[in-house]
Formats: structure tokens, C-alpha cells, sequence
């Protein structure tokens, strides 16, 4: 509290002298949960440096999209990136800003963190109640050197809306005919099978209370909470560690430039290296600004994020974006984003 | 919580009635006044418009939640209370499994709860040593203090794996293999469903209704009880045609205030129930209740329709506690009519 108390006499103290060049209008911004950490930090970060002080309210992916779009703040976020279509009649842009991973997490006796190895068909089937149970020949013909009990498998998932079911569900659309036909993907789907709980917190518990459990959680959580993951086959064909390198290589290798909008969802991306089941959080602009002025501050807190966040990202276990990303975003800004009289606002 | 407010507000008026209505007359009728003429119509009317306030809150829940629930009653007609499918994917909604859920898990509660409270209460009042009547009094009320997320927790980590890997195997071994009823004690066994959800909420209203009835059986005039065990009465006697009697009308609200406790709760519910759309006469697998769903889906809920049919399932559960309330008014008032006849 005092450390904030002090910031905040600083920043005050840098405008009245008129040592900083941008004059503080405070911005505001409301929307997904899984950011929330990450963003506040860089808030703080470039509160500190340039006075402008960042509001992030995580009220959830809905009620961003839904914020954004009455102009009640200055940006909105949101897990699961709007369809250009949708874009175009609200009169919005989006660009993704912060990269995670998700990973399924398992609790079955005698199996280390990463040795369970699962393929996005077989995880599918997994939490279609199709394969029941552990020493299935399935999971048993992917493992051979490892012991697998005849337990039953209790399917783990969210029970609230989250933009990492949103993902989740998306990856398994993609590799699953049979999910995408009967489930399909959203931030909320009707399961087919299992138990839900609350947040990740609640997946977690669960899995960590329930023998032969199986889960989805963000990877920063799983990794804080030491839970034993469970590895997941990329379209490569390939077995990658789930950490800050194999993500950033899912989001490097999807195809950014021809997907208008942004709309990109990075899970079952190419390459070798890519972790299957990897996630943007994305942040949602009006293209006609009515304040020109905070419509510049939130691009500049961002520019500055990415330049100079990787570390705070790092430490909260989210993944930068990666240079070339950031440059096309920054066209996009240019092309995109007006004041009232047609002017580009980012130059 | 208009839940929580209006059954307070009937276990208030309940347990209050008895001393108001001796009071009453004894007011001395147009005694001077000191405030002048205006003063006492001011009053009056200033109190009025408090309770006006109440009664005008109440009308606009009802109606807010109406309109807000319209797109989803306009899509599904009627049906939407009387299916059972929850798709956000392809937008199609029926609230029947929450529906049974709340029923259901607050129906556990209650056949849990009051014999409990009933023993608490009698213990308390008619049998319990003098030095031990205020620290046990206080830490059932303290009990009433505890915020339900703690509840929820507890359930979670504590009870719910002791109830999974003990309590739950014997009775499905036990009484699962009684006919009829063995179907209800099934489920996989790891602590988390309906059951549970229920057993938490009995630990919850349990505080509410044992005080309630505390207080009520206390206002017993000890001349009854005495003349009772005058005549030759066991305590139990006593009890069941003397003191339950009496306080029944007092009784009864508890009970109520306790309910609506159960519908309404949301986060201990949350955690314990297994938030899965789902009805099967199973009681140890996963189900959902109004309140557990809303407080999941709310906040990502970004499709109108599923916006709608989540607010629905809010007017459902404002409707059932009004319907619980009202129910338990008239009974009060058949057992007041009944009253001297059958005692």
C-alpha cells in the first residue's frame, strides 16, 4: 500500500513538473481472466515509468466484448477472438497480446510429471466417456514402458465459462470429428461426461482429490502447483515439453498474416516444436475513437509492454509475443484504428 | 439476496408475533403528543414509505427479471423449464436439471437439518446443564456466522474425500442393495454430488433453525411445562404435546428461514455439487443447482440466449422461494384455525 502510495506521489510529482511528454489520462479496461495477473503487472511497470495508470477490470471475456462494445472503456479482452464478420458490424479491431499454454494434467498412481503420453484423438475419446479406463489398450499401446492401473478415468473440466475451455474444446474440434460434431467449442459446452469445478483452482482440486482423475489447466498453474501434466502429441507428430518455448513456437508458426482480424486460434498449429494446445489472449478495439487520446495511451502501454514486459511475463510463466507478430500488429493499428476525423491514430 | 432477506424477514415476524400482539393493547390509545399535530403524520409516513421500499424492490426484481428473461421464455415457451439440455455450443437451453438440483439438494438439507436442530433445540432448553446452556447456545449461533465459502472449502478438501473413501463405499454396498431404494445411494465414489452438496447445506441451515427454534421453545410458559411434568409427563412428552405445540407457528418459520437459506446458497454449493447438467436418481453422482450454475456461467455468458436462460433460472428460483413462502404462510394460518381443537 505505501510502495503504491509512493508511486503515485512520484508520478503525480513527474507531471506537475512537467517532466513527462504524455499527459496522464488514466485508461481503462475490463474483460478476460486469464491475463489479469500479466496485465497488472505491466500496469504497475508503466505506471511507474510514464505516470499513465492502467485500470484492468477481469470481469470475464463476455462482459469485455460487451464493455467494448457499449464504449464504456477504453479496450476490452477477451480469450476467444471475435469472427471478422463480427468485427466489422460493431466497428471493432482485435490483436492478440499475451501468450499461455494449457495443459491436461492427470492423477494416476505410478506416473511422473510429462511420462503419460496422449494423442488430441485419444484425448478427445477420453472426455467423450468413450475410453473409460486407464489400462485401456488405447493409452496402453502409446505407453509401453509404463504401468497403467485398471482404474476408471473421471473426466475433469470447467464448470464456469473460461476462455481456457474456450481453447481446450477448440483443440479437440480440430482433431476430433466426433467432438466437433457432437460438442463443439465455446467457453462453456454441454459435456458429454465428468465433474466440474470452479476456476482453475477448482479443476485442480479435483484432480489432485480424485484417483484416477484427468484435467485441463493453464499451464502457469499447473507448473506453480507442481501437478503431474501429461505430454500431448502435435501435429507434427512430435512430443514437445509444455513450457514458454513451445508455445511461442505454436503462435510463430500459425499464419498471422493472412487471417484478417487476427482471428487466429493457435491450438493444433505446425511445427515440430509447438505445444498443441497453446493460447492468445486478445484485446479488442473500437476503430472509430471517440478519444483519440486514450485510444493512443492503450497502444502505447502495450508497445511498451512487449518491449519491455518479456521478463514480467516470464516470471508469471506467460510467453511474449514474438517480434514479427508485434510488427504486423502495429500495421494493424496504423491501418485500422481512426480519430474522429479519419486520421490513423498510431504513426 | 431476496431470498435470504424475505425468509429472515417471516422468521423475524414469526418469532416477534407472540410479545407484539400482547403489547398492543396495552398502548395507551391518543396519549398527548409532544411533537404537535404534524409530527405523528410524519412519522407515519416516513415509516410507511420504508416499508413501501421493500414491498416497490420486491415488484422490480420480479419485473427486471422478467424482461431480462423474456428472449429465453419467447425461444423455448414453456418447455424450458421442463427440459433438460444446456448447450452454450448450439444455443438450445431447458433448466430442468438446475430445477431438480435445487429441490432436491435443499430437500436433503432439510430432512438432515431439522431433526438435528429439533435435538439441539430441546437439549438446550429442557435438558442441558445451566453452565453449559450459553457456550453451546453461542457456538451454534457462531455457527450461523461461518461465510458459506468456508463451507464450501471444507466440503471440498475435508469432508468430501472422508465421505468418498469411507462413508460412501459402505452405503452403496449397504444400502444400495436395498430394492427400491438402492437406486439413490449410486454413484462413483469420490465424495462429490448431490448428497454431498445437500449434507453441506444441512450443516449450514442448521445454525438458523436450531436458534429459531431455541428462542420459541424458551417463551413456553414454564407454568405448561410444569403442570405437564406435574402430571406424570416424560421429558418427551412434554416436548411433543406441550412445547411443539405452543411454538409450532415459531417452529415452522425457522424451518423456512432454513430453506431459504438452501435455495439461495450458492458457494459452498458450487464447489461440492459437480456442476454437471444431469438428472439421475443417483445421489452420490454430480448434478447442478439455479444458483451453483449462475454464479459459473454468469460471467462468460456473451450470447443473449444463454444471458436470458441463465436470468431465467434467477426468476425460477425468486419464484420457488416465493412460492415456498407463501406456502408456509398458509399453512401457519390453517394451523392457527385449527388452533383449541385438537389440543
Amino acid at each position: 500500500m505505501r510502495k503504491h502510495l509512493l508511486q503515485g506521489f512520484l508520478a503525480a510529482a513527474t507531471v506537475a513538473f512537467g517532466l513527462s511528454t504524455a499527459s496522464a489520462v488514466d485508461i481503462t479496461g475490463a474483460g478476460a481472466t486469464f491475463p489479469f495477473p500479466i496485465y497488472a503487472k505491466w500496469a504497475e511497470a508503466y505506471k511507474a515509468k510514464t505516470g499513465v495508470g492502467m485500470n484492468y477490470q477481469s470481469i470475464g471475456s463476455g462482459g469485455g466484448i460487451a464493455q467494448i462494445k457499449a464504449k464504456t472503456v477504453d479496450f476490452g479482452a477477451s480469450d476467444m477472438p471475435l469472427k471478422p464478420d463480427d468485427l466489422q458490424t460493431a466497428g471493432l479491431m482485435q490483436f492478440p497480446a499475451i501468450i499461455g499454454g494449457i495443459v491436461p494434467i492427470v492423477n494416476v498412481e505410478g506416473v511422473a510429471p510429462g511420462a503419460l503420453r496422449l494423442t488430441g484423438p485419444l484425448l478427445a475419446d477420453i472426455y467423450l466417456g468413450k475410453i473409460k479406463s486407464w489400462n485401456d489398450k488405447a493409452i496402453a499401446d502409446l505407453n509401453p514402458g509404463l504401468k497403467l492401473p485398471a482404474e476408471l478415468i473421471t473426466v475433469v473440466r470447467r464448470s464456469d465459462g473460461s476462455g481456457t475451455t474456450f481453447n481446450f474444446t477448440d483443440y479437440l474440434s480440430k482433431v476430433s470429428a466426433e467432438w466437433k460434431d457432437k460438442v463443439g467449442s465455446s467457453t462453456a459446452v454441454s459435456w458429454p461426461e465428468g465433474v466440474g469445478g470452479k476456476g482453475n483452482e477448482g479443476v485442480a482440486a479435483y484432480v489432485q482429490r480424485i484417483k484416477g482423475a484427468i484435467g485441463y489447466v493453464e499451464y502457469a498453474y499447473a507448473k506453480k502447483n507442481n501437478m503431474s501434466h501429461a505430454l500431448v502429441q502435435n501435429r507434427d507428430g512430435q512430443y514437445p515439453k509444455p513450457d514458454g518455448a513451445s508455445f511461442q513456437a505454436a503462435a510463430a508458426y500459425a499464419d498471422w498474416k493472412s487471417s484478417p482480424g487476427f482471428y487466429q486460434i493457435i491450438t493444433n498449429s505446425p511445427g515440430a516444436t509447438s505445444w498443441p494446445i497453446a493460447a492468445t489472449s486478445f484485446i479488442i478495439l473500437q476503430v472509430k475513437q471517440d478519444k483519440p487520446q486514450n485510444a493512443l495511451e492503450v497502444m502505447k502501454f502495450y508497445d511498451w509492454s512487449w518491449k519491455n514486459g518479456q521478463k514480467m511475463a516470464e516470471e508469471l510463466d506467460y510467453v511474449p509475443l514474438p517480434a514479427p507478430l508485434i510488427g504486423l500488429i502495429e500495421d494493424a493499428w496504423k491501418g485500422q484504428v481512426k480519430d474522429g476525423g479519419g486520421k490513423a491514430i498510431w504513426n | 439476496m431476496p431470498t435470504d432477506a424475505a425468509a429472515a424477514t417471516l422468521g423475524r415476524t414469526m418469532t416477534a408475533d407472540a410479545p407484539a400482539r400482547a403489547r398492543r393493547p396495552s398502548a395507551p390509545p391518543g396519549s398527548p403528543e409532544a411533537a404537535g399535530p404534524w409530527g405523528d403524520w410524519i412519522f407515519e409516513r416516513t415509516t410507511l414509505f420504508f416499508a413501501l421500499l421493500v414491498l416497490g424492490s420486491l415488484a422490480g426484481i420480479l419485473v427486471a427479471l422478467s424482461i431480462a428473461a423474456a428472449p429465453a421464455l419467447e425461444t423455448f415457451g414453456v418447455g424450458f423449464f421442463f427440459t433438460n439440455v444446456w448447450n452454450p455450443v448450439k444455443g438450445i437451453f431447458g433448466g430442468l436439471a438446475p430445477i431438480y438440483g435445487t429441490l432436491v439438494t435443499s430437500a436433503i438439507a432439510l430432512l438432515i437439518g431439522v431433526p438435528v436442530s429439533f435435538g439441539i433445540a430441546i437439549f438446550l432448553t429442557e435438558m442441558c446443564p445451566v453452565v453449559l446452556k450459553r457456550p453451546l447456545g453461542t457456538a451454534v449461533e457462531l455457527l450461523a456466522a461461518i461465510p458459506s465459502i468456508i463451507y464450501g472449502i471444507w466440503g471440498l478438501f475435508i469432508f468430501a474425500p472422508l465421505f468418498g473413501d469411507y462413508v460412501q463405499p459402505f452405503l452403496t454396498q449397504t444400502l444400495g442393495r436395498v430394492p427400491l431404494i438402492g437406486e439413490l445411494f449410486q454413484g462413483a465414489p469420490n465424495g462429490i454430488g448431490i448428497f454431498t452438496a445437500g449434507f453441506i447445506l444441512s450443516v449450514m441451515v442448521i445454525p438458523f433453525i436450531a436458534s429459531v427454534m431455541r428462542d420459541v421453545f424458551e417463551v413456553v410458559p414454564p407454568v405448561l411445562k410444569e403442570s405437564a411434568y406435574g402430571l406424570g409427563a416424560t421429558t418427551w412428552e412434554v416436548v411433543w404435546n406441550v412445547v411443539l405445540p405452543y411454538t409450532k407457528v415459531g417452529v415452522i418459520g425457522g424451518i423456512m428461514l432454513g430453506l431459504g437459506r438452501a435455495l439461495g446458497e450458492t458457494m459452498a454449493v458450487t464447489f461440492v455439487i459437480g456442476n454437471a447438467y444431469r438428472i439421475s436418481p443417483a445421489l452420490f453422482s454430480p448434478g447442478n443447482s439455479i444458483a451453483s450454475a449462475l454464479a459459473n456461467e454468469f460471467n462468460e455468458a456473451a450470447d443473449p440466449v444463454h444471458r436470458a436462460s441463465l436470468i431465467s433460472l434467477g426468476l425460477v428460483l425468486f419464484v420457488l422461494t416465493f412460492v415456498v413462502l407463501a406456502c408456509s404462510r398458509l399453512l401457519i394460518a390453517q394451523l392457527a384455525r385449527g388452533e383449541g381443537r385438537s389440543t
